[in-house]
């Protein structure tokens, strides 16, 4: 018999908000929006995430990539030194013969002039294989992909992108045509679907001519990367490490970077992860203005109250539950707010995925219980400088203050 | 019931200490109908806050029933405080929000008591003030005396043995204050004892015994002139 019951003290609570309801209501909207905020930030960062994970994944997780140079982030920032041993088309013949190894594509890249049809286009040039398509997950929409041709002695034949094929010939016919890149003619054998953007990057906009003619397009020694698909039965860790034991044994040392899709889409997670946290800490801002607000108010609630409190001990209440008592107003404040502001995150971020479908946005239902849990622990740091002022004051000065 | 020995009460202002209360040594039986007098600054309000926990003595000792509360702890206090004092201020004070109703059952929520129970009680208490009809007013909807009866029956309603009053009827009309002092002295009769401040001497003459207060001492107690 000697502590209030919750109901009632949770009415006490609801009570003393709604005595000066304007004001109330103006210092939740303070945490609504800063909730808001936080909750239509992080959805829009979420589904950024998760449409910039898909785009990637869409190449499948058993990709790895081998670039020239080593890249450490120890000593000398000398990544390049003059002993890196080039990448070449052996190089990657011999990756070709791993067992866990299903395709490989060396790659060499650069802009080049493309003249055909009557027109002309500055394009995106890929050097690459036969296994591109496979590699790339890219499909052929028209006639064939490069050959297997010997790679140092490959035909001159050129595949056109979807978007090249179109600016070039428009809708006649490309194929069995003669396109002109650099100073050498190649014929067109294929062209490829369209696969749209990834990142910005329109990967439509593009001709593939066979590696070993690009190299002496570009004048280039050896290639630019090297990519290969492994058998989904082996994990890319081992594939990786049968790879660096090929090549160091060919390069008596590790002068190339492998890169695993697995591990480019981890490095990715985790890079996007932090982003939308970063984004959500800049709604976060806006909640600490919120929590501002409550101390302003509750401060004032206090003094305004000084008599009320001092009641309240002549009537026997303890300095602790004076504490409490304040500290839960500040927290209903917040939490009232902080529901509010779910309610206008979670809508604004759905208006905001209906009106701009080009932007996905995701609400993911831990932020939304960690952005209730952050108003709350708004309103509990918010309240302790009142609660423990009212707590601490002398009933008797208390009293004497109306 | 009340045993008071050699109370000091000292506060410091500025780089001055003054007493409040000094060498205060009293005793009150159960029942009895007591009326502190003095002029302002005389310690009467000092003495008030001591007798009812509100304000700890720099010296001396407190024991109410025989218990020694001078001693207790904050929380120990608040429970003797919830249970068996009640207080009447001058301003009434009541939670502006509250209704009448509400503002009477305040210390019996603050107790725990279920809203059953407080149904009843506070029901009772308030047709025993003739406020039957007043339940859902808030205070700004009452007169001075409904007030102050508003608060005497949320002083009465844990059934305390004690009420401390201080100037309760400094803010009321004539008519009003009457009104009031017969409500608490009908209190007395049925047992509570009742301790008041005043300084309305015609307030004053009505109670059983009269302590002076003067400088922070007892300067005439009529108990003992008449002993």
């Amino acid at each position: 018999m000697s502590h209030i019951q919750a109901r009632d003290f949770f009415r006490y609570t609801i009570n003393g908000l709604r005595a000066q309801r304007l004001r109330s209501v103006l210092t939740a909207t303070g945490i609504a929006v800063g909730i808001g905020a936080v909750v239509l930030l992080t959805s829009l960062g979420t589904g950024l995430h998760h449409f910039v994970l898909a785009e990637f994944s869409q190449f499948g997780t058993n990709l790895i990539a081998i670039n020239p140079g080593k890249v450490t982030t120890h000593g000398i920032s000398g990544a390049l030194i003059s002993n890196v041993r080039p990448l070449t088309i052996e190089d990657g013949e011999a990756l070709g013969r791993l067992p866990q190894v299903l395709d490989v594509v060396s790659v060499v890249q650069g802009n080049a002039e493309v003249t055909g049809g009557g027109r002309q286009r500055r394009t995106t040039v890929y050097g690459v294989g036969a296994a591109a398509p496979r590699v790339w997950n890219i499909g052929v929409a028209t006639g064939r992909f490069l050959p297997d041709d010997p790679p140092r002695a490959a035909r001159a034949f050129a595949v056109l992108g979807h978007k090249v094929r179109q600016e070039l010939f428009g809708s006649t016919q490309a194929l069995g045509m003669r396109v002109r890149i650099g100073g050498e003619t190649f014929r067109v054998i294929g062209s490829m679907e369209s696969k749209g953007q990834l990142l910005g990057f329109d990967i439509d906009d593009a001709v593939y001519i066979p590696t070993s003619k690009a190299m002496a397009l570009f004048n280039q020694e050896s290639l630019m990367e090297i990519d290969l698909l492994h058998a989904t039965s082996s994990s890319s860790a081992a594939v990786a490490e049968q790879i660096r034991k090929v090549l160091q044994s060919r390069h008596n040392s590790e002068d190339f970077t492998i890169t695993t899709q697995e591990k480019m889409l981890e490095v990715l997670d985790g890079v996007l992860g932090t982003l939308t946290i970063a984004v959500g800490s800049l709604g976060g801002i806006s909640l600490l203005v919120g929590g501002v607000g409550i101390l302003t108010i509750m401060s004032i609630a206090v003094n305004e109250r000084t008599g009320e409190i001092g009641l309240l001990r002549a009537l026997g209440v303890e300095r602790s539950q004076i504490l409490t008592l304040f500290l839960g107003e500040a927290v209903a404040l917040a939490a009232i707010g902080g529901v509010v502001g779910l309610g206008l995150g979670i809508g604004g971020s759905r208006l905001f995925s209906l009106l701009v479908p080009a932007l996905p946005s995701h609400t993911s239902w831990g932020y939304v219980i960690a952005a209730e849990l952050l108003a709350i622990l708004v309103g509990l740091v918010a309240g302790v400088l009142p609660a423990r002022r009212a707590a601490g004051l002398h009933p008797v000065e208390a009293l004497r203050a109306e | 019931m009340i045993q008071l020995q050699h109370i000091e009460r000292v506060f410091q202002v500025g780089d001055e200490e003054v007493h409040a209360l000094s060498d205060v040594t009293m005793s009150a039986e159960s029942g009895e109908y007591i009326a502190i007098m003095g002029p302002s600054g005389s310690g009467k309000s000092s003495l008030l806050n001591i007798l009812g926990l509100l304000d700890r003595p720099d010296g001396g000792s407190y024991e109410l029933d025989g218990l020694r509360v001078s001693g207790l702890n904050e929380k120990e206090q608040a429970r003797i405080r919830r249970h068996k004092i009640g207080f009447v201020f001058q301003f009434f004070h009541l939670v502006p929000r509250l209704t009448a109703f509400d503002n009477i059952a305040l210390p019996l929520k603050l107790s725990g008591m279920t809203r059953e129970e407080r149904q009843t009680r506070v029901t009772a208490a308030l047709s025993a003030f003739g406020l039957g009809n007043r339940a859902q007013h808030r205070p700004d909807q009452l007169s001075g005396g409904q007030r102050q009866r508003v608060a005497i029956a949320r002083a009465t309603i844990m059934q305390p043995s004690l009420i401390l009053a201080d100037e309760p009827t400094g803010n009321l009309d004539r008519h009003a204050g009457v009104e009031v002092a017969e409500i608490l002295e009908e209190l007395n009769h049925q047992g509570i004892t009742l301790i008041m401040v005043t300084h309305d001497p015609d307030l004053g003459r009505r109670a059983h015994r009269r302590i002076l207060m003067v400088d922070g001492r007892i300067d005439h107690d009529s108990s003992r002139t008449r002993t």
